[in-house]
């Protein structure tokens, strides 16, 4: 890989508050043009991790470059060529969604700023409710303002925090249609997420949960380096199967999928020794693929024991 | 309808409720606690109407056993404490100009010969009268004096002096506020306490909003350095502290009639410093509030004893010598003496000078702690 295509290219990132360890030791690479997906639990340190790329932080330890620029003493340079969107709305609601793009446009110096303002608004389809104040937007409407705005200053690098949260499906939808298109032309996509669907839809992924990194790669990747089996159960009275199957060895997940039973664990072997009994009668056992979430809560719960 | 009823364990929930809230909240909960407090003190042993200890200076040409006695009354009266012996005239404008003395008794030349002929010499008492209240108790004091003081020298054949008319005539010349118009005191200091309270308040509510709302993360993740948006943040209330200026000079002029004898632009550049340090104390509170509700109490927290202890309200001179020095320290203190200097002493930069450091190592030292919090807010 040439090391010019990565737009963000750090190690050992490290940030404390206290003695507590937010964000620990992670690197990350990220190539131009691609949307990478950044998960984890609540509290496993993304947004500290946004915030420590984007110079709202100073981390505690590691070091790299972002857009080529090195992170702790060139921050002011990264800002100029980032576009951060904040997981709450962070626009002004008393102001109209005019003056909000005309005074991000000026921050950030946009040549041409009156003809940058028009076309943002044409693309979002609000010329006719320029003179709207952002406060009275729906949720969806305020994430596309936003989106906009982090847009204006023609960043190279997007960094969204949870952007979907709380927005309806179709909206969820056009959003991450644009951000393919905007990451065809080019832009490089750093994105956090509790949505499934949405990491599926990230070239690559990492994971991170108490602050660490626990695994990264392609969806298949991560999948695959998991290294988990996954038997689905269909039959009558499943909560009850999910009580008796819950706790014996080699089990590590029982969830509920409708009107069938996912059940997971990493060694193969004891955990068909454990489900065997009741792979008879009125039950019907396929062995299927793992999803991610099965994966991610796996490694979340690895990661309990072994961090907290 | 057994929903309509009003249901003691609903409300009881709610009660409980309420108050896990209120304990959460400490700030507020330390401010509902500690504003009576605040004021309980303030009100029950710094405020004094009947303000005692005056700072007088005597100018005494007569070096009489009268004029001894004289001083003595006015001590044991304990209205007055003597605190200088000015030499000249030049010297007695400046001590009364500056504040330093509220009183100047004179005693003229040959007031003692003129006692003893009978000629009722007249005995000049000159009062430093922009507050009315602080001086009114201490002229009603003297005046009472005037009859009785002397009547332990006036013995023998003397004794005849005593009683009316009294031995000696007391004039008393009240400088700068004549006719003892309140409006001439409380107008022009009016400036002082609006400025401390808008720009303290509407400081900390600006920069906590734009935290509140997540917009301060937003703002700071672009290239505006933190100085400017600190700094673009102000200015705005600087300009409102200015129309707020020129419209209480406006009314102290044609709706109150103030006299405005002294400098205009030099109290305007003087309002400068003082409106910085009162935007100073904004930040700081806005750097420790966590909302606007918060910002604001902390805001009254400080606006309280500006208000009570700054010889706005009552007079300065009245208070124990602790909640004087408090005063000291506020920048409303000084500030009310620059404006009422300026405007009804017609005070030079030379009279003011000595209220200025204050505010100016206040202002310093506010804007170090200020800008040390907000940076570490940021991070």
């Amino acid at each position: 890989m040439n090391p010019s295509d990565l737009v963000i290219d750090v190690q050992g990132i490290t940030k404390r508050f206290g003695n507590r360890t937010v964000v620990n030791n992670i690197p990350m690479q990220v190539r131009r043009g691609e949307i990478y997906g950044f998960l984890g639990p609540n509290g496993s340190g993304k947004t500290t991790f946004l915030r420590m790329l984007c110079g709202l932080l100073k981390p505690d330890g590691g070091s790299g470059r972002c857009l080529g620029f090195d992170i702790r003493s060139e921050s002011g340079e990264i800002k100029k060529n980032i576009g951060y969107m904040t997981q709450r709305f962070s626009f002004y609601e008393d102001l109209t969604i005019e003056e909000n793009l005309d005074f991000i446009a000026r921050i950030y110096g946009v040549p041409g700023r009156k003809a940058a303002v028009e076309k943002s608004l044409e693309q979002l389809g609000m010329t006719a409710r320029r003179s709207q104040l952002a406060g009275t937007l729906s949720g969806g409407w305020k994430q596309r303002l936003a989106l906009s705005a982090c847009l204006i200053h023609e960043p190279q690098l997007l960094l969204l925090d949870e952007p979907t949260a709380g927005v309806d499906p179709k909206a969820r939808r056009d959003f991450w249609e644009e951000i393919h298109q905007l990451a065809a032309g080019g832009l490089t996509v750093l994105i956090t997420t509790h949505y499934m669907d949405e990491a599926e839809r990230c070239h690559r992924l990492a994971y991170i949960a108490y602050g660490n990194l626990l695994a990264r790669g392609s969806v298949e990747e991560v999948v695959k380096a998991a290294g988990l089996t996954t038997w689905e159960a269909a039959g009558p009275d499943l909560p009850a199967l999910a009580e008796k199957i819950r706790g014996k060895p080699g089990v590590e997940q029982v969830v509920a999928f409708g009107t069938t039973l996912h059940i997971s664990g990493r060694d193969a072997a004891q955990l068909r020794a454990s489900v065997g009994p009741w792979m008879t009668g009125a039950y019907r056992w396929q062995q299927i693929e793992s999803g991610l979430e099965d994966v991610f809560i796996s490694l979340m719960e690895t990661a309990k024991d072994n961090f907290s | 309808m057994k929903l309509h009823e009003f249901n003691w364990r609903r409300f009881w929930t709610i009660v409980g409720k309420e108050f896990i809230q209120m304990r959460r909240d400490r700030v507020t909960f330390a401010m509902m606690i500690g504003i009576p407090l605040l004021q309980l003190i303030l009100f029950g042993y710094a405020i004094n109407s009947d303000p005692k200890h005056l700072p007088t200076a005597v100018y005494s040409a007569d070096n009489s056993v009268f004029s001894r006695t004289i001083v003595w009354g006015l001590r044991n009266s304990s209205y007055f404490d003597i605190v200088r012996e000015p030499k000249s005239e030049a010297e007695i404008q400046r001590l009364l100009a500056q504040g330093t003395v509220q009183f100047v008794v004179h005693i003229p030349v040959d007031f003692s010969r003129k006692l003893l002929r009978g000629e009722r010499p007249d005995l000049l008492l000159e009062a430093d009268a922009t507050d009315p209240s602080a001086v009114g108790y201490a002229i009603a004091a003297i005046n009472l004096l005037t009859t009785t003081v002397l009547n332990r020298d006036l013995t023998g054949p003397l004794t005849n002096l005593r009683g009316s008319p009294t031995p000696f005539n007391l004039v008393v010349h009240q400088h700068y506020n004549p006719e003892n118009i309140t409006q001439n005191n409380i107008v022009p200091g009016l400036m002082g306490v609006m400025l401390t309270m808008t720009m303290i308040i509407i400081t900390a509510l600006a920069i906590t909003r734009e935290r509140e709302r997540g917009t301060m993360e937003n703002l700071l993740s672009t290239p505006a350095r933190p100085g400017e948006v600190m700094i673009g943040k102000i200015v705005p209330y600087i300009t409102v502290g200015y129309i707020q200026v020129f419209l209480i000079l406006l009314a102290s002029k044609f709706l109150f009639n103030v006299p405005i004898v002294g400098s205009v632009s030099l109290l305007l550049v003087l309002t400068f410093p003082f409106i910085v340090a009162n935007l100073a104390v904004g930040i700081t509170f806005s750097t420790i509030a966590k909302n606007q509700l918060q910002a604001v109490q902390m805001a009254f927290f400080f606006f309280l004893p500006s208000l009570l202890l700054s010889g706005y309200m009552f007079p300065f001179r009245g208070m124990p010598g602790w909640a004087q020095d408090i005063g000291e320290i506020l920048p409303l203190t000084h500030f009310l003496r620059v404006v009422r200097g300026i405007l009804l002493k017609g005070n030079g930069f030379a009279e003011i000078a000595p209220d200025l450091w204050p505010i100016a190592l206040f202002l310093v030292m506010m804007l170090a702690i200020g800008i040390k919090r907000y940076r570490q807010t940021l991070d």
